[in-house]
């Protein structure tokens, strides 16, 4: 992930005359040898992948490129991961909302535990993550055999999928609005419910406006996440073609196939999202950095 | 609206913020709560809008058990401390959010919602200002946009907590002249918590001195001024000095000499002597305090002088005008005019 501050030109930093020198600044050698170096590395590392993306995916012309996507597995898998991520974006708008909500405002008993739990899907490996739902509800498991009586499949089926890629983008819109809903803190809904608004009028007029583009800053982060998930979908996926394959896992596919043309045509697709989400969140933290959280960490 | 606070008592999860406080408040009235911080004042103010619960006791509004009820029904004005005006919505719209949340039934119809937020502006004479957002408005100025909007509900009652607490002094000044004619006019029964004592004792028809959770003296500005209860009211409201004093023959001795003070009806073999310090008269001859001047600073119209008594143990402070002779002096003698004597601690 990128830090915000590598982006965002900050106004509100003086202007030093450059002749002068204050005492924390370096010579211009010192100085354009240091851009230099990150400027290159961050080429090498960053700009360079993600220019190769688009080179090999049109490197057959744009006919190949756009046949790509009219194969039927491809086109599932696309169709796949946007079903995905509709469903559990809103999840977790609701469940970081939710969590944001009682860990900001109320004060209670195991709280600071509740805030190391919501953080534990980015500290545990994805594929982890994926192996606990298929303990959980695959076929060997306790709950195996009363799924299977009822004929509800989770594993190896789009549920599976949609409860692993909720787990795995849960800490994202939650994250966003804990340090930003605790700064706020809950002065202007007491002053809402003193003036007679109920909970709901509260949270619709008061709360959800002071929060709106946090909000959108997170979901935003969620839903990238959300459809460029790997690890913990490819796990409870099952790999079936045309079924249960996202985009990530269909790129895969692909590649292993030695159909790169393809492979990356799709994954063309997933980087223009990184790059839409990137310059869409450039945007807010350009426009509403104010009414965003202070420190990232993520 | 009387409002009655019976044997309430607040627990916080590890300490005690309120302990068995009544109190009585007249309909009409102006009532300052002061008191140091942690003395359980806005405890008890939040208590009486219903943002808190007490732990025991009850809480009456008129003859009316409102302690069961929540904030909204209450129908209390309260006007916070950091103003918690909503920053997505214009100073208008502020103002008649009250109106707005209210269910169909009983809501006012558009154009009145907004005759009555336009009418409530001008009351506290920020005219023209209603399409503002409240981040372009001074300290002041939203300090008066949170009471407009405390006051468009019609409330039974209105709290402030500190109101001016976050405001220069000049504003101070001002806005507390502006709430005593606001509240004169409207005759809401207004409570309003302070730590600003020259504040509370200006404004406030009855004042509530506060400490450690518990209510040290009610009365009238000048009450808790001039007959002060206890050892605390006497230190916290105005200037004043102490010292130790032994009693004997009615009088009372300090160091084994008597100082010209009769000891009235107090009993016992010593107490603490409390008086202000620009109470004093100085004298020349006859019992008096003496002492040796220790420090000597101009404070605007005025000089205070620390005295050194009883060879240093002891040190009271005394003010003179600031070009009177015994400013040079270095032993100065003097009598209280007027001082109240507690029992020794």
């Amino acid at each position: 992930m990128f830090e915000r501050d590598d982006f965002v030109y900050d106004s509100r930093r003086p202007v030093l005359p450059a002749d002068h020198g204050s005492p924390t600044s370096e010579r211009a050698w010192v100085k354009w040898t240091l851009i230099g170096i990150a400027l290159a590395f961050m080429l090498l590392v960053l700009v360079l992948p993600l220019v190769l993306v688009f080179v090999e995916a049109f490197s057959k012309g744009v006919d190949t490129y756009l046949q790509s996507f009219s194969d039927r597995n491809s086109q599932t898998a696309i169709v796949l991961t946007l079903v995905v991520a509709a469903i559990a974006v809103p999840l977790n708008l609701v469940f970081g909302i939710a969590a944001a909500w009682c860990v900001a405002k109320y004060e209670f008993w195991g709280k600071s535990f509740l805030v190391t739990l919501i953080d534990l899907p980015f500290s545990v490996s994805p594929v982890v993550s994926g192996m606990v739902y298929v303990l959980l509800f695959g076929a060997q498991s306790a709950l195996g055999p009363i799924l299977k009586s009822w004929d509800i499949q989770i594993i190896f089926a789009v549920p599976g999928i949609v409860l692993a890629t909720v787990f795995v983008t849960f800490p994202f819109i939650a994250r966003e609005l804990i340090p930003l809903m605790q700064d706020q803190g809950t002065g202007d809904e007491e002053a809402a419910l003193s003036l007679g608004a109920t909970g709901w009028q509260t949270f619709w007029r008061v709360t959800l406006p002071n929060i709106k583009w946090g909000l959108l800053y997170g979901v935003l982060l969620c839903n990238a996440r959300a459809m460029g998930e790997f690890g913990a979908v490819s796990v409870v996926s099952g790999h079936i073609r045309g079924k249960t394959t996202t985009m990530p896992l269909d790129i895969e596919i692909l590649y292993n196939e030695y159909n790169f043309t393809a492979a990356f045509a799709v994954a063309s697709l997933l980087a223009m999202l990184a790059l839409v989400t990137l310059i869409i969140k450039t945007i807010l933290e350009f426009r509403f950095g104010d009414e965003l959280a202070g420190n990232r960490r993520h | 609206m009387d409002i009655r606070v019976q044997n309430v008592r607040k627990e916080f999860t590890r300490y005690p913020a309120l302990r068995d406080v009544s109190l009585d408040i007249r309909s009409g009235e102006l009532i300052a709560l002061l008191g140091p911080s942690g003395s359980g004042k806005t405890t008890l103010l939040r208590l009486i809008a219903g943002l808190e619960t007490p732990t025991a006791g009850q809480i009456f509004f008129g003859d009316e058990d409102a302690s069961a009820k929540t904030v909204q029904e209450r129908n209390v004005g309260f006007v916070f401390q950091a103003y918690a005006l909503f920053r997505n919505m214009t100073i208008l719209e502020n103002i008649a959010f009250g109106l707005k949340v209210r269910p169909r039934a009983t809501r006012p119809p558009r154009g009145e919602i907004r005759r009555r937020a336009l009418e409530l502006l001008d009351l506290v004479q920020l005219s023209g200002l209603e399409k503002r957002y409240p981040q372009q408005l001074s300290g002041g100025q939203r300090q008066r946009v949170a009471l407009a909007r405390a006051l468009a509900i019609e409330p039974r009652v209105l709290l402030l907590d500190e109101p001016f607490g976050a405001l220069d002094a000049q504003v101070r000044k001002e806005l507390r002249k502006w709430l005593r004619e606001i509240h004169d006019r409207t005759g809401h029964t207004t409570v309003f918590v302070t730590h600003d004592q020259e504040e509370a004792l200006e404004l406030a028809d009855r004042l509530v001195v506060m400490s450690q959770g518990a209510i040290e003296q009610v009365g009238t500005p000048d009450d808790v001024y001039d007959r002060p209860t206890n050892p605390f009211v006497f230190s916290f409201i105005g200037e004043s000095s102490g010292l130790p004093v032994e009693i004997g023959n009615g009088e009372l001795w300090v160091g084994g000499r008597a100082i010209g003070l009769p000891a009235g009806d107090a009993t016992g073999d010593s107490a603490r002597l409390f008086f202000r310090p620009h109470d004093v008269e100085l004298v020349d001859e006859g019992a008096a305090l003496a002492g040796v001047v220790a420090a000597s600073r101009r404070v605007g119209g005025t000089r205070r002088v620390e005295l050194e008594i009883g060879g240093g143990q002891e040190r009271v402070e005394i003010d003179l005008p600031f070009d009177h002779p015994a400013g040079e002096r270095t032993r100065i003698a003097f009598r209280p005019k007027r001082f109240r004597l507690f029992p020794a601690a």
